[in-house]
């Protein structure tokens, strides 16, 4: 029998099931594996969703046929093979396990050296969490206190049900579903992900974080997250963890779209640390996410943060459309390769409208065998007048087998508009090690310590208590990588 | 506390030290003196574990440990401290935060509790004000945009800070002022115990006058030619390096 007949029959078995009440055990609710209109079908269906979004994915999905991978980064990897992955498994993907004692012992040493908690590993490493310490409860109580403000925050899933007008205008309209091969791929098979609306005037009192959010866990590979700031608000998301996260997934594909309209602003912060794969360069995560900010309302600003630690391959450009005149984009970014680890990551900066800035300020850490690339995109565009731009790229090698990489794209169609690149490439010198082991700190420490001092304008730039889980991440990630 | 016996040690096949001995006991104080390229230089990064040096022959002991079986960060847990005559930049690393881990990593060598921050700053503000040393010097990063004065002034504020059993100036009076001299040396000599032995390396008598020595040796072509008391530095001034050999 061929995949393909196969594939289809499964599929129509499942979606029958499904019409008699959902109710077949956890470990056989998958989609059989490969990738075709039917399998698109029944993740909608899966999902309830209404035409408009099915007639949507379809789109995404025929497009995405005609497309091909993009081959234009400096990372390599073997060719994948999009007919051998499920694209469908739910509710619950990832197996639980019993006991931390079922956990990887690296795992656990890592968690330990962050300072993480007993409950919040069990949490992290997937064990099945008896609900002492309520985090439930916790999430529920943030969920109130942003309900009484007018606040969204819940899963994609339930914004598509509850929210489906907001949805609907805003949808794509970032990242349209024809953008690229990840996105297009992404809008075709969207897994689930995070819905964000802040009224307008609404300032958001806490920092919003996948972590306080009921149904975050197990949003699978191909996440979508939309967040929209109406006028006059403002609100901070932070996306991911600093721990190691356990995933059996190779290919993550997310797709980001964030909006601010007049006077609004986005800070997004991430941290990234899915698995790197092991010192021989084996498994690890590929991480190609699509991640876009529109500044439509004059006076906006959206800020993305990102701290890239983890995945084998990470390619990834958060940006920001500056529509709205005087409107602020900002990137700041920490990269880190060691061993096989390779990054091509950057931003883009269009500037579109009047007296529109951007600053860039890009880190790039490469150890082992670690392959790390800036690839940015400032683009001042004909009505841009007296747009800004400041971009800084820093690069800094341990070792001698790594490389750093700096590829700027600058594009002025505007006269008055200014555009400023700075970049530099240092090593470790052997002068700051030896003092800093001269006053007592083993390499690893001093390595951890320099590369923090490098990391600084960047680490500023996060929300407190993720500062400090990312400067110990930092250290760990380079473990090994001198001595 | 310190006992160097017949050192020999190369540096890219040249040879430096040859057959070099020392011995300092717990609460002295040495001088070695000696003219450009004697192997001054060496003899400190040889001692705090500086690689790229070639040792020959000869043993090192420091307080009971073979000292050269130690790594550079163990050879300051035990307690000696290098004053670098050229103290590097780390940029974006703020004095505060590298002094606090420096400290809390020696203690941990140690095994004693690490201080928390309440704690470290109040050490800290005795300690560098004792030194006249800038809290918004402490601030920013590390020797970074420092003056050649302000960089061993915060030399010996790290080695205030540490409380080694054998701290090691390298030429820390190079490109220091009068004024900067004297508040250095009043530094060092603030340290000064039964206990804890210091080794200043220097080309000039004049630093001498304010940390007054109990021994003075004479480094020439890589061996000590002379010994004596601090006398021998002030003849030495009259005299210079030929006229003493």
């Amino acid at each position: 029998m061929s995949i393909d007949v196969e594939t289809k029959k499964t599929v129509k078995s499942i979606t029958k099931k499904y019409k008699y009440g959902f109710t077949t055990n956890v470990e056989s609710d998958k989609a059989p594996k490969g990738l075709n209109e039917d399998i698109v079908k029944l993740i909608s269906k899966k999902k309830d969703e209404p035409k408009w979004l099915l007639d949507w994915r379809l789109k995404a999905f025929r497009a995405w046929l005609k497309m091909d991978e993009p081959n234009w980064s400096m990372v390599k990897f073997p060719k994948i093979d999009y007919q051998d992955s499920y694209y469908y498994s739910a509710p619950k993907p990832k197996k639980k396990l019993k006991s931390l004692n079922e956990v990887d012992p690296a795992i656990l040493s890592t968690y330990e050296k962050l300072g993480i908690p007993l409950e919040e590993q069990k949490r992290l490493a997937g064990v099945a969490v008896d609900y002492v310490f309520d985090s439930t409860s916790v999430a529920t109580t943030f969920k109130d206190q942003l309900a009484k403000l007018g606040i969204i925050f819940c899963s994609f899933s339930e914004a598509v049900k509850k929210h489906p007008e907001l949805i609907k205008k805003y949808l794509g309209t970032v990242i349209p579903y024809t953008d690229n091969y990840f996105a297009t791929l992404n809008s075709a098979v969207f897994s689930d992900g995070s819905f964000v609306y802040i009224p307008p005037g609404v300032r958001c009192p806490m920092e919003l974080s996948t972590y306080f959010r009921i149904n975050a866990e197990n949003t699978g590979q191909f996440e979508r997250t939309l967040i929209i700031a109406d006028k006059d608000s403002y609100v901070s998301y932070l996306e991911g963890c600093t721990a190691p996260m356990r995933d059996e997934n190779q290919l993550h594909a997310a797709c980001v779209e964030l909006i601010t309209l007049d006077n609004a602003e986005i800070k997004y912060s991430t941290v990234q640390n899915w698995y790197p794969g092991d010192e021989k360069g084996k498994g690890g995560v590929y991480n190609f996410v699509t991640k876009r900010g529109a500044c439509r309302g004059n006076n906006s600003k959206i800020s993305w943060t990102q701290v890239e630690t983890g995945s084998a391959i990470t390619w990834k450009y958060p940006s920001c459309i500056l529509q709205g005149d005087n409107s602020v984009g900002e990137f700041y970014s920490v990269a880190i390769t060691n061993n096989f680890q390779q990054a091509d990551t950057g931003t883009k900066m269009i500037h579109l409208g009047k007296n529109t800035k951007s600053t860039i300020i890009s880190k790039g850490i490469s150890a082992g065998k670690g392959q790390n690339t800036y690839r940015g995109l400032v683009r001042m565009g004909p009505k841009a007048t007296n747009g800004r731009n400041f971009t800084q790229c820093d690069s800094l090698l341990i070792g001698d087998r790594c490389g750093a990489h700096t590829v700027p794209y600058i594009e002025v169609k505007n006269q008055s508009a200014k555009v400023e690149h700075e970049a530099t490439t240092s090593k470790i010198s052997d002068e700051q090690m030896f003092y800093c082991r001269q006053r007592g700190l083993d390499q690893e420490n001093a390595v951890s310590l320099i590369v923090n001092g490098f990391c600084k304008e960047v680490l500023k730039e996060l929300p407190m208590e993720f500062a400090v889980e990312a400067q110990k991440l930092l250290g760990i990630s380079l473990e090994g990588s001198v001595g | 506390m310190l006992k160097i016996e017949n050192l020999h040690v190369n540096v890219e096949d040249k040879k430096i030290l040859q057959g070099l001995n020392l011995k300092i006991s717990p609460g002295e104080t040495h001088a070695i003196m000696g003219p450009n390229g004697s192997g001054k230089s060496t003899l400190a990064n040889v001692l705090s574990g500086k690689e790229g040096y070639d040792v020959k022959k000869g043993k090192i002991t420091f307080l009971n440990n073979n000292l050269l079986n130690l790594e550079p960060e163990e050879r300051a847990g035990e307690g000696l401290f290098l004053a670098f005559q050229y103290p590097v930049e780390i940029p974006g690393v703020s004095g505060m935060n590298f002094l606090r881990t420096t400290i809390n990593s020696v203690r941990k060598y140690k095994k004693q509790k690490e201080l928390d921050g309440v704690n470290f700053l109040k050490i800290l503000r005795k300690k560098a004000e004792f030194i006249k040393m800038d809290e918004n010097l402490i601030k920013r990063s590390v020797n970074t945009g420092f003056s050649g004065g302000e960089k061993k002034r915060s030399e010996i504020l790290q080695m205030s800070l540490l409380e080694p059993k054998l701290a090691i100036l390298d030429e820390t009076d190079s490109g220091l002022d009068i004024d900067a001299l004297k508040t250095v040396a009043n530094g060092v000599n603030n340290l000064k115990n039964k206990e804890r032995s210091f080794l200043i390396i220097t080309h000039y008598q004049r630093l001498l006058n304010y940390i007054v020595p109990d021994k003075v040796h004479i480094l020439s072509n890589g061996k000590i030619v002379k010994s004596g008391d601090k006398n021998l530095a002030i003849e030495l001034e009259k005299k210079g390096y030929e006229g003493i050999k």
